[in-house]
């Protein structure tokens, strides 16, 4: 079944995340990623973002695993496209992120395998005051089901 | 990666020291799989990777756009925030492929007072098979005292 144009606006629970110091370390070592902007205090506090910030991709790793959209998407059916995030103020160690996901938009591409939908998936982060930090946004290729 | 330019003084179409990454290990993989909570059998279980016709597992799409984001982050040095980052990805990545990230400037524009710097990237495999293809946008700061 194909998903239709009421899923747009369509929203996930609340979660807070907590950014703790060692899954950033964690993070950026799996990546080998040795920026001293994660991990050298005084280096970050002489740069542009004055301290301390997480690794550009770091807020896809701010899942709890638990945050479900209220519609049913086949997770076979899924591929992610592209990955898009867009930066407001600096995500640091300690901050614990209100976090939302949201259905942003839905549309429709006929491709070589015959008709295809692509889904946008934003996940809105905000600090305590309600004030955007992050968005992590994904599109996703829905792609025909197989029978 | 040598840095022989300074940010304020990048022009549109110069092209930046590319980055090349080790060869992705699957140890690097179960490592990001952890620090990400991306427990996908399809990156960690060469068996089931089998079952669904690939040769074996496949490397997270966004382990390899944070290789671009180390990148991108190394440009931006300490001096400029980054604004918009995406990538769009191309072909799978498998353990043992070494990326090569580059970059080139997209464009230069003033917003607000400001002086950004748009700029194209490209992850790729050394065979030249593109496996991310993106772009991201600096804003340069002065630096704080």
């Amino acid at each position: 079944m194909n998903l239709d144009k009421s899923v747009i606006g369509l929203m996930s629970n609340e979660y807070v995340f907590e950014i703790e110091g060692r899954h950033v370390g964690q993070f950026a070592a799996a990546v080998g990623d040795d920026n001293p902007l994660y991990s050298d205090e005084q280096y970050a506090a002489q740069s542009a973002y004055a301290g301390l910030i997480v690794p550009p991709t770091f807020p896809i790793a701010m899942n709890d695993g638990k945050v479900e959209l209220p519609i049913q998407l086949d997770q076979r059916r899924m591929l992610h496209g592209e990955q898009e995030f867009l930066y407001y103020q600096p995500i640091r160690i300690g901050d614990r992120l209100h976090c939302r996901i949201k259905v942003s938009d839905l549309y429709d591409k006929e491709g070589k395998s015959g008709n295809m939908q692509f889904l946008k998936l934003d996940t809105e982060m905000k600090d305590e005051t309600g004030e955007l930090v992050c968005i992590s946004r994904m599109n996703i290729v829905y792609r025909a089901a197989n029978n | 990666m040598i840095k022989d330019w300074v940010l304020e003084e990048l022009t549109v179409d110069q092209k930046l020291e590319p980055m090349v990454k080790p060869p992705i290990t699957k140890v690097q993989i179960a490592q990001y799989a952890g620090a990400s909570s991306d427990f996908n059998p399809l990156h960690l279980d060469d068996d089931f990777a089998k079952k669904i016709g690939l040769d074996g597992v496949i490397v997270h799409g966004m382990l390899v756009m944070a290789f671009l984001g180390e990148y991108v982050m190394k440009i931006a040095g300490n001096e400029a925030w980054l604004a918009n980052f995406k990538m769009r990805f191309g072909k799978m990545t498998v353990p043992g492929d070494e990326i090569r990230c580059s970059g080139a400037v997209a464009r230069t524009y003033e917003e607000q007072g400001k002086r950004c710097i748009a700029l194209e990237l490209t992850a790729e495999k050394v065979s030249g098979e593109i496996v991310g293809a993106g772009s991201a946008i600096l804003h340069l700061h002065a630096i704080v005292k």
